[in-house]
């Protein structure tokens, strides 16, 4: 008889453990400076520029190319093929000819037998610049019309009439901070010469096809030349999207040119200086709404620095637009976004590319409305959530169908006790003169899918060797977020056949080319469904096959726990597939997939961009200390909806690493870069990411158990890597809601993020002289 | 007794026998490089990540005293006379995994993977010094290993996991090691010689194991740098990438490693670390013992020493101001003779302190409590953990029948060294202990102090954060007012 479903070991939405977790605990997980290295390889150094904006007037490498141990010198000259490194641009040279724009720019680097000499050899260039103004601001750039591209404009209806005609109107401004990546493993590449001039590069990156095509460019090859290969990268966040191509291509350069092996890793102080961080930008706003807080219209205008080039900086930016409105109707809108260019390293990919800034922005608009009126600012967010038609289309065209934050929010307002401990924090703050207490409860609403629409493609390659196992290969990389563990549990469950017995392989560029950045938290939806395709494929050869053979209709024929049910027979999965092989059946298939429905048209900033939306909602308490700015998250507690979950465990570690990365940028991580732009917090010592005990005191998550994806995605899950982050707007919220309880119950506290000790006392003390007055 | 010029160390029950090694090669290079053991890894080379945590083992009587460390920041000769534990290390024969890596594996507690290796060192230490260890304990424990992936939740489950678990030490393997370990003890200074490979300069490396033989060998070599913990020295090296030309040892200097009760006072010997000064101090005087368990993490803390950090002459080093608050003296050391200052008159300038050619630091009283003593101390940082002061403030007050007697203020992180707050202590000393004496000395503090801007803090927000803490202070010695949003034990209220 069949045996029932989901006996096998690591089915879909079962909770397995990350499929490197055994190698990860015991040390032998490979990481490309892990790889032994070639007794003839070469160290890659890479010199940096000492001006944010200047022109080289002379480069002296003499000595350089003189020190010991040095077998290369590369300059911008050496390099055979095109001097770009950008993603679509055209604007990032891979090393500085003329002119430089960023303290931290490439602009030599120097092979040497060991990495000590070509640091010691590199200082002996003698460089002379011509210097001129830097814009390392916004508002310097603002100023100066200092742009990537033009001022974009999104939105809806009448917003001056709207603005115009409201009971109550108000004007803000706030500043967000950057954030560096700080993934633990920095910046690196190793490149290996092949024959007829070829390269292979381990590249830490979460784009192997970018780098490839990147490295091919520089060299002045055809794609085919250049192989890239990733097992595992030590995190990544966006910071490995485009700007390991930087990495790759000189490492390639230098292999190709001096035929040894060579590797470039970065020293962690070098990566912060030399990589882009997430954008910082400068939100002003102006708002009308009713007696009851809701919005009647209302004017966004965001400048984001986007640094020297263009990077992903317009889809970043866009992408901030599309989360203005977060989970709000905001009906008569305009939002305004300046993309400045500075002479400051070019911010880029970052968890959330643009959207926890918007989603920032409108919470904070939504959170002075509820001062200004005094009222709760969770009244407000509930008002003007997404509603039913007529509320139901945002400022870029597209109509929420799946919108779940009112329920979110509402059964985590219960089960956290939001209105009880509403009371007992206005207690606490009436009893004690030097701490205060804080608590907001934010939702989430982000959306899935790249903005730019060709990106949404993804292909796998999957093997079914004679002895039934499998190799599962795809374009998606690992970067700790769980992806090929997911991947082999929906190729697991399509087979019916046990997760171990499915090989999960590196990515490479040789096996599923042209593929799309694992990025905008799409890897499993994308490269699940395109495994899934391939899966099938090789399943559909098999039924035939087995129809055929043993004359039963195709119907009739099942796979399930390990075997193959053919009518009442039952074969195991190895014995069909050996005797699929004796019959000269193809038992490999390429997979791929595009995601349906979407589409853009970025001229009018209109169309349906997202195939869905993720939700969650998260309220936290804060403690600050009105003394010194000391700040600490009491209690957080998470309702998350992830659909249908393909791996609940992983879900949850996306989630809670989320937030406290979220929660790091909002609070104690702080970028500070100097008046001649060069960044002063460039390593663990002065730039500080949450650690163990920065975690709340309490902490609760819960995953949406009715959540299951409208739309049809991979076992209908929804994507997660991205939208936990901003459930860390709570933090924010709170530790305003904790200023504001310094004045007056209408008084507006200004906070910028991140909400540092120094920024809470210095909004506390503007406080304190507002209620004085 | 001639020198030695050969490290021995201990190593998955092996000796491992170097003769002249680079003396500034650090053990995490050398693991990875030359060893081919990559489990270890390199997340920051400035001992701040805990990427590279590793375990190592001191003779203590007939027991090993296991302390995680940062690999990436020590040299490699400091592990002669000691057993070295790596991730490697921890797997058992058959290949199963320790206790701590199945734990780690049990609650999901790796995603990248990067920062595991050094995390399941820093349990593994944990799970050796303190079964009993708390939440806070815990917490203390991984402060110094950064993952940018999980949140912790899980890695903190997997430590409670362990912890609750059966002791997993195998005396049998104990007794073979302390043996191993005894046999190889040092009792002549290691003198080793090494050459740069790429300059040809030759670097030298004394470990003297008495003060005798410490004085002689620094009057030999004035200009030697004097490496103790190494957690400020190591990144001259990794960080700065600068040719330590000769570098003496005290970790070896035995005497140096004491700390002696005198009734009055208790010595601390220069080579004493944070984490054996600690509990002292902090029976004393709670707020430095909380003070020092924020100077960076356990790994720093246990190379780390308050000798060291009174030494080096910084003006955002933790323990001076707090020394200097309770009145502390400072012992140096030339040839056979010794001297006595107070330790506020060490730091004569930023860069400059009162140490003489020849000269080093011995040990640094601190004198005990006296009645009607209050002592506080703040650090303010972004983080609470692992991080470096933006403003520390230390306050000894003595206050007899309402009245401020004696007032010791010290703030580290205000000017360009540790520096007493004078004309603040004048405002107080000799009047009543109440708001408005407070106020009065925040006042005349502005004449103490004209801070710097950095990347730590600005200006304005350092002066009214130190004018502040003196509130605090005031409010925490005349109050039960809740006034700390951390509260770990230590003398503050809790929030």
């Amino acid at each position: 008889m069949p045996g029932k479903l989901s006996e096998i070991k690591g089915a879909v939405h079962a909770d397995l453990r990350h499929d490197s977790a055994h190698k990860h605990v015991a040390g032998n997980a490979v990481y490309i400076d892990d790889l032994p290295e070639p007794k003839d390889m070469l160290h890659l150094y890479v010199a940096m520029s000492e001006k944010a904006h200047a022109t080289i007037e002379k480069v002296d490498l003499d000595a350089v190319r003189s020190a010991k141990g040095v077998a290369l010198v590369l300059t911008a000259g050496d390099i055979p093929g095109h001097n770009d490194v950008s993603p679509f641009a055209g604007d990032d040279p891979l090393l500085a000819e003329k002119l430089v724009e960023y303290i931290g720019q490439p602009i030599f680097a120097v092979a040497a037998t060991g990495i000590e000499a070509a640091r010691a050899a590199a200082e002996k260039a003698d460089i002379t610049y011509r210097e001129h103004p830097a814009f390392t601001t916004i508002d310097q750039a603002m100023e100066a019309g200092s742009a990537i591209e033009p001022m974009q404009t999104m939105g809806q209806g009448d917003p001056d009439a709207g603005l115009a005609g409201a009971p109550n109107r108000l004007q803000g401004s706030f500043r967000i901070g950057g954030q560096d990546h700080f993934y633990l493993e920095g910046q690196i590449a190793f490149a290996t010469p092949q024959e007829d001039g070829d390269v292979h590069v381990y590249s830490s990156t979460q784009h192997p096809s970018e780098v490839q095509h990147l490295v091919a460019h520089v060299l002045g090859r055809p794609t085919n030349a250049v192989t890239v290969e990733v097992r595992r990268m030590g995190g990544g966040f966006g910071g490995k999207e485009t700007h390991p191509a930087i990495f790759a291509a000189l490492s390639a350069l230098a292999a190709v040119k001096t035929g040894r092996p060579v590797k470039l890793r970065l020293d962690r102080d070098d990566d912060m200086a030399m990589t882009g961080k997430r954008h910082d930008f400068r939100y002003d706003y102006d708002v009308g709404f009713d007696n009851d807080g809701n919005i009647l219209g209302i004017e966004i205008e965001m400048a984001a620095r986007c640094g020297r080039s263009t990077d992903l900086s317009p889809a970043i930016n866009d992408r901030a637009m599309f989360h203005a409105d977060n989970c709000y109707f905001l009906g008569h809108s305009r939002i305004k976004s300046h993309r400045c260019k500075t002479h400051t390293v070019s911010n880029t990919a970052f968890r959330g590319f643009g959207g926890p800034q918007g989603m920032l922005g409108i919470e904070y608009v939504i959170d002075d409305m509820a001062r200004v009126l005094g009222k709760d600012p969770l009244a407000l967010r509930m008002a003007n959530l997404y509603g039913e038609p007529g509320r139901d289309v945002t400022p870029y065209g597209m109509t929420v169908k799946d919108n779940v934050a009112g329920e979110l929010m509402e059964t985590l307002a219960r089960d956290a006790d939001y209105a009880a401990r509403r009371e007992a924090i206005r207690a606490f703050n009436e009893n004690n003169k030097f701490l205060k207490k804080g608590m907001a409860l934010t939702p989430v609403k982000f959306g899935i899918s790249f903005t730019t629409t060709h990106l949404n493609q993804a292909g796998a390659l999957v093997h079914v060797y004679a002895d039934g196992s499998v190799h599962l290969n795809h374009g998606g990389t690992e970067m700790g977020q769980g992806l090929f563990v997911k991947v082999a549990q929906v190729v697991a469950e399509e087979f019916q056949i046990d997760v171990d017995h499915i090989k999960i392989t590196a990515t490479t560029t040789a096996k599923v080319p042209n593929t799309s950045a694992t990025a905008a938290s799409s890897g499993s939806d994308l490269n699940g469904m395109a495994a899934l395709d391939a899966a099938r494929n090789i399943k559909g050869r098999l039924i035939e096959f087995a129809a055929d053979k043993y004359d039963c209709p195709k119907d009739r024929i099942s796979f399930r726990n390990n075997n193959v049910y053919i009518e009442n027979k039952e074969i195991a999965f190895a014995d069909l597939v050996n005797q699929a092989y004796l019959n000269r059946i193809s038992l490999s298939a390429t997979g791929f997939y595009k995601t349906p429905k979407i589409h853009y048209d970025r001229a009018s900033h209109k169309g349906r961009p997202f195939y869905y939306f993720c939700y969650g909602a998260a309220v936290s308490e804060v403690i600050i200390d009105i003394l010194t700015g000391e700040n600490r998250v009491l209690r957080t507690d998470i309702l998350h909806d992830v659909g249908r979950s393909l791996n609940p465990a992983i879900d949850m570690g996306q989630i809670e690493g989320g937030f406290i990365q979220g929660m790091g940028w909002l609070t104690t991580e702080e970028l500070v870069f100097d008046e001649s732009g060069r960044l002063r917090t460039h390593a663990p010592s002065t730039y500080k990411i949450p650690t163990a005990s920065d975690r709340p005191d309490e902490m609760n998550i819960s995953l949406f158990e009715r959540g299951r994806n409208v739309e049809a995605t991979i076992h209908r899950s929804k994507a997660v890597g991205e939208p936990p982050l901003m459930l860390a707007n709570s933090v924010f919220l709170a530790l305003k809601d904790a200023v504001a309880s310094v004045g007056d119950d209408t008084c507006v506290p200004t906070l910028n993020a991140p909400a540092t000790a120094e920024e809470i006392l210095m909004a506390v003390s503007d406080m304190q002289k507002k209620a004085a007055e | 007794m001639a020198a030695s010029n050969t490290i021995r160390f201990l190593l998955d029950g092996n000796l491992h026998e170097i003769e002249n090694p680079d003396p500034t090669e650090t053990i995490l290079n050398h693991l990875r490089y030359t060893m081919a053991r990559t489990g270890t890894k390199e997340g920051c080379a400035e001992g701040d990540c805990g990427a590279c945590t590793v375990v190592i083992g001191e003779l203590d009587d007939d027991s090993i005293r296991y302390r995680a460390v940062n690999a990436c920041i020590l040299f490699m000769p400091v592990l002669d006379g000691k057993e070295l534990i790596t991730v490697e290390s921890l797997r058992a024969s058959d290949g199963a995994l320790h206790p701590v890596q199945q734990a780690m594996v049990d609650t999901h507690g790796s995603q990248c993977g990067f920062c595991t290796p050094g995390i399941v060192m820093s349990l593994f230490a944990l799970d050796k010094k303190n079964k009993n260890a708390d939440g806070n304990a815990i917490e203390d424990a991984l402060a110094g290993n950064l993952c940018r992936c999980t949140g912790y939740g899980p890695i903190i489950d997997a430590a409670k996991q362990i912890l609750g678990s059966a002791a997993t030490e195998n005396s049998g393997g104990l007794k073979a090691r302390v043996d191993a370990l005894k046999k190889f003890a040092r009792h002549q200074t290691l003198e080793l010689v090494g050459r740069n490979a790429l300059t040809g300069t030759t670097k030298k490396y004394y470990a003297p194991v008495s003060i005798d033989g410490l004085a002689e060998v620094v009057e030999q070599h004035p200009n030697a740098t004097i490496l103790a913990g190494g957690t400020d020295v190591g990144l001259w090296v990794t960080k700065q990438h600068r040719e330590l030309e000769t570098v003496i040892y005290i970790g070896g200097v035995s005497e140096l490693q004491e700390i002696e009760d005198h009734g009055d006072a208790i010595d601390i010997g220069a080579g004493v670390s944070y984490t054996d000064a600690m509990d002292k101090l902090g029976a004393l005087y709670p707020d430095m013992g909380e003070l020092i368990r924020r100077i960076g993490s356990v790994q720093i803390r246990n190379s780390g020493t308050i000798g060291g950090n009174i030494a080096n002459g910084s003006p955002i080093g933790d323990s001076p101001p707090a020394l200097i608050a309770v009145g502390a003296t400072l012992v140096l050391r030339k040839g056979s003779s010794e001297r006595t200052i107070s330790l506020e008159d060490y730091f004569i300038d930023y860069g400059k302190q009162d140490l003489r050619t020849g000269e080093f630091v011995a040990r640094v009283s601190v004198p005990k409590p006296k009645a009607n003593q209050h002592f506080r101390a703040y650090k303010l940082s972004k983080r609470f953990d692992q991080d470096i002061s933006a403003v520390c403030g230390c306050f000894g007050l003595t206050i007899e029948g309402g009245i401020v007697t004696d007032a010791r203020i010290c703030y580290g992180g205000m000017a360009a060294t540790p520096k007493r707050a004078s004309h603040a202590e004048a405002a107080i000393t000799g009047k009543p202990w109440s708001e408005e004496t407070a106020r009065a000395g925040m006042k005349a503090m502005e004449q103490d102090y004209i801070p710097l801007s950095d990347m730590r803090a600005s200006a304005d927000y350092r002066l009214m954060s130190a004018k502040n803490l003196l509130m605090k202070a005031f409010v925490e010695t005349t109050s039960s007012a809740q006034t700390r949003v951390l509260a770990r034990g230590e003398a503050g209220n809790a929030g």
